[in-house]
């Protein structure tokens, strides 16, 4: 964990609502794809978490949604302007347990942190199927992407404007030795009952400080209350508890 | 004695700024950023006879300058806070902890006050009178002097440690309750917990935080936690620790010179992890610039 003021070099619209920033500065704590920084903006008091899309030395991409004031106020930040994050925050997740042919599934805006995920499981030499699960055309971003990386990508979308109709649920290969996932909560419940391997679930929920100190995002698991911001927020399919 | 040295029930702190309890975990956290020996002391997670996981989630949201929680008092309950946390506390931490008390009855206080009483680590029990995020308890005997009392002095037979009983804001008259568990045996007297609050989503016109209520924290609280340190402190004799919306140098000697002999740091902590040190690193500068001398001169200046 460290507190690091980065500068940003681009911060793009990818769809409507969906933007990417490139920001410049020391990404030396991320140390696993899945884990994410927390940005200080100006005006609001709690910080704001954003899973990590890519991060090398020197550089660290996020992909994010506008879904409210936060985001909405960094996506009206320009290159050359100055932002404050904590980074290196998280577990991610972890790709010894992968196998030989791993599959990822994401959902919306649940995608971005798999695609770190996918470079390091192909630099393992692993051959990495994709499965990416969209609303509809418009708000589909990074198929090529996972592509150029050499995945083998499935796109779907609600409305069948794109892809396959359905859900990521209706996509999956017949075969795959584990699988990695991250998207809407309804997603992650349909994907852990479709699934037939063990897998890596990255959760969200609303933080206070992001690092383990408040409690606030706490949930329970069958191996006890976990914090989703530190010890988390990627849980094992089997210590999974679903409330409700 | 250092310019930032202060005493607290006996005790000599070598600065006043402690992290207020909540925001700080057992300090594992914060000592992967920083020495945390720097600091006065801190005051750990509230704990409880019993285990608990708290409210459900969410239990965060932002405000204009702070933030409202409402966690529930999550936390492993005394026997294994002291069985597990505080050999961990140990190893990241050699002064004396501060150790905060919640419970859901007088017996519940009494219980764990004694469990930690036995604790040569623990400085402090600090019996926090004053959650507002659980049913029973909590803030209940907090908002009635008769109550305060009762814990207070229930507490007191079972310890030799200094006894901090923390204050909330939400009542009409901060001073009596003061006055009440002062009377009852009270060695010191911490305020304020957060002061109640809520919001609404726009969207699904529910609230916000899932307990409905929460507790108010951050900046936009600190003049009202000014307020009630000055009322209390005009009150008392015992020490009085001040807190609620901490987060500069100049915080800290505005609350001392309201009647503060230690500060704690609460929200601080989570939107900026370093702080703490920072305040501590920032106050001699901040004396120099204000003719201060030796911090324990403005203790009470403005009463």
């Amino acid at each position: 964990m460290k507190d690091v003021l980065f500068e940003i070099k681009e911060n793009v619209p990818l769809t409507k609502s969906v933007y990417r920033m490139t920001l410049s500065g020391d990404a030396s704590e991320i140390a696993a794809p899945g884990q994410f920084v927390n940005f200080k903006l100006d005006g609001l008091y709690l910080r704001r978490p954003v899973s990590v899309y890519d991060a090398e030395e020197g550089s660290l991409t996020v992909i994010y949604k506008v879904v409210g004031r936060g985001t909405e106020q960094m996506s009206r930040m320009a290159r050359g302007e100055n932002i404050l994050a904590l980074t290196g925050l998280g577990n991610g997740y972890d790709t010894a347990k992968s196998g030989d042919s791993p599959l990822l599934i994401g959902g919306g805006v649940g995608v971005p942190p798999l695609y770190m995920l996918a470079k390091k499981l192909i630099s393992e030499g692993k051959k990495v199927s994709v499965v990416l699960g969209f609303n509809g055309a418009d708000e589909v971003f990074c198929e090529r992407e996972f592509s150029e990386l050499g995945c083998d990508v499935a796109v779907t979308t609600v409305d069948g404007s794109y892809g396959a109709r359905g859900f990521v649920t209706d996509a999956l290969p017949d075969s795959y030795s584990y699988f990695y996932t991250c998207g809407p909560e309804p997603m992650l419940k349909a994907v852990y009952r479709a699934t037939k391997t063990s897998g890596q679930f990255s959760f969200e929920e609303r933080m206070g400080c992001g690092f383990g100190a408040c409690m606030c995002c706490s949930c329970r698991t069958v191996t006890g209350y976990k914090r989703i911001c530190r010890d988390g927020p990627v849980l094992e399919k089997e210590e999974i508890l679903w409330e409700d | 004695m250092g310019r930032l040295t202060t005493s607290l029930c006996g005790t000599e702190l070598d600065n006043p700024v402690i992290p207020a309890s909540g925001t700080f975990g057992y300090g594992y956290e914060f000592s992967e950023l920083y020495d945390i020996n720097i600091l006065g002391t801190f005051s750990f997670k509230g704990t409880t006879l019993e285990e608990r996981f708290g409210n459900p989630t969410p239990r965060v949201a932002e405000c204009t300058a702070g933030m409202i929680n409402s966690v529930g008092l999550q936390n492993p309950g005394v026997m294994r806070v002291i069985s597990e946390e505080l050999p961990k506390l140990k190893k990241c931490f050699d002064k004396p902890v501060m150790a905060n008390v919640s419970g859901f009855s007088v017996d519940d206080y009494v219980y764990t006050c004694e469990k930690l009483d036995k604790e040569p680590q623990v400085g402090w029990l600090e019996v926090n009178i004053s959650c507002p995020n659980v049913h029973g308890g909590g803030m209940s005997f907090g908002t009635d002097p008769g109550a305060a009392a009762q814990v207070t002095e229930a507490v007191k037979k079972v310890t030799t440690k200094p006894v901090i009983v923390k204050l909330t804001p939400n009542v009409t008259d901060i001073a009596s309750i003061a006055k009440a568990c002062e009377d009852a045996g009270a060695d010191g007297i911490s305020l304020i917990n957060t002061l109640l609050g809520m919001r609404i989503n726009l969207n699904t016109r529910r609230p916000l935080i899932a307990n409905n209520t929460g507790g108010l924290s951050g900046p936009a609280v600190f003049p009202v936690a000014l307020r009630c340190v000055w009322q209390a402190a005009k009150a008392v004799k015992v020490p009085v620790v001040g807190m609620g919306g901490v987060s500069c140098a100049k915080d800290v000697i505005e609350m001392m010179m309201a009647g503060a002999t230690a500060v704690e740091v609460g929200a601080a902590n989570l939107v900026d992890p370093l702080a703490c040190k920072k305040i501590i690193e920032a106050l001699p500068e901040e004396m120099d610039r204000l003719g201060i001398d030796k911090l324990t001169d403005i203790i009470g200046a403005a009463l």
